[in-house]
């Protein structure tokens, strides 16, 4: 029997096929899971905030884009991933609110973007497929099984990227 | 903002409650004579959650829910958050506008300006009560509706209060509508600075 492994809000975890992973309601966050396909061992984080040398209180690495990341990786080298062999997709950072203007809060699902795709870059993962922005929140799935990283969102098709 | 924050001592955080229970009431108020119903209220739940906390006292992270966000300017600055579950949403719209429709369908323009209004009005009353008990000026924006799972409305307030702990202020006012409970929730994201001119407003710091 499988299982699919919940991941709250600022929480990481990661799962061998053939269990699944999810995290349910990413609005301006943003859902980063690696893959390892010669294991099957994913793993997926959900990052809150860009960047953890902005805030002081980071004690919770997986809050973070830059640290959320590398803790992940960290967990799954742990149980055997190979770190030359992580591949990365990801999904959120809608912007949930539509207002005039440009204020930090309301383009911080734009920065958790940017912030993923940057540190993904130096750590020279690469991104095999995102699904971001636009308005509307999202409930990510990800099967170590094929890969597949399944997209739900309200009034919408589910989407397979 | 945490409790166990050295910034805010205990008696701090039960002023800021007293505070956030203030503002519903006065905001239950407004919102029985906009649909022109008694209502009773029910004494607001104020908590602190943890994000994993915050979208389960909702009913789950995908459950769909009307949000209502207003940015603050003026002394007190930040936003507010106004929450209906969507059943309740489209059960006070209905009372608004007088009439009774089934199903799950969207709701047309005119019922999310319905929608806009209520919000309005009802975190207007809140914030009008914690401006004339602190005497500070609370400027409103026009507010902005999303329709969408409660887990990704609430990523909104939860990454502002992610900058600085890993905890969230709720404000839960229950009301009762004739025979129907409804719940709606109101999540106040001061900033900071803010939060030291309410605590100063009252002489406590």
């Amino acid at each position: 029997m499988s299982k699919m492994i919940k991941v709250g809000m600022a929480d990481l975890n990661i799962c061998h096929a053939p269990d699944a992973i999810t995290t349910l309601g990413l609005g301006s966050c943003v859902g980063v899971a690696l893959y390892d396909k010669t294991t099957k061992l994913a793993g997926l984080v959900h990052v809150m905030l860009p960047d953890s040398t902005q805030v002081r209180q980071n004690q919770n690495r997986a809050k973070f884009a830059d640290t959320g990341i590398d803790y992940l990786i960290e967990m799954m080298v742990a149980k055997g991933a190979g770190r030359s062999r992580l591949t990365a997709k990801i999904a959120g950072g809608a912007q949930m609110f539509a207002f005039n203007g440009n204020s930090d809060m309301l383009r911080v699902g734009e920065r958790n973007v940017e912030s993923v795709k940057r540190k993904l870059n130096q750590l020279r993962i690469p991104i095999l497929a995102a699904d971001t922005g636009l308005n509307f929140g999202r409930t990510v799935e990800f099967y170590p099984e094929t890969g597949d990283f399944v997209i739900k969102a309200v009034g919408k098709p589910v989407k397979t990227i | 903002m945490q409790k166990n924050d050295e910034s805010m001592s205990d008696f701090e955080f039960d002023v800021l409650t007293e505070i956030g229970n203030i503002g519903a009431g006065n905001a239950t108020t407004a919102l029985s004579q906009l649909i022109n119903a008694k209502i009773d209220m029910y004494v607001p739940q104020v908590q602190m959650l943890s994000f994993s906390e915050l979208a389960e006292i909702i009913g789950g992270a995908e459950t769909l829910v009307a949000g209502i966000l207003l940015n603050l300017t003026g002394d007190i600055t930040g936003s507010m958050l106004f929450i209906l579950e969507s059943r309740d949403a489209r059960r006070m719209v209905h009372q608004l506008m007088g009439y009774v429709k089934d199903g799950e369908e969207l709701f047309s323009d005119l019922e999310v300006s319905a929608l806009q209004e209520i919000g309005n009005i009802i975190s207007g009353a809140y914030l009008s009560a914690i401006s004339t008990l602190t005497k500070l000026t609370i400027s409103v924006s026009i507010p902005s509706l999303a329709f969408d799972m409660a887990g990704a409305i609430l990523s909104v307030p939860a990454i502002e209060f992610g900058k600085l702990g890993d905890k969230a202020l709720l404000i839960e006012s229950k009301f009762k509508d004739m025979d129907v409970d409804i719940s709606g929730y109101f999540i106040l994201i001061p900033t900071m600075e803010s939060y030291g001119r309410i605590l100063e407003s009252l002489g406590l710091r």
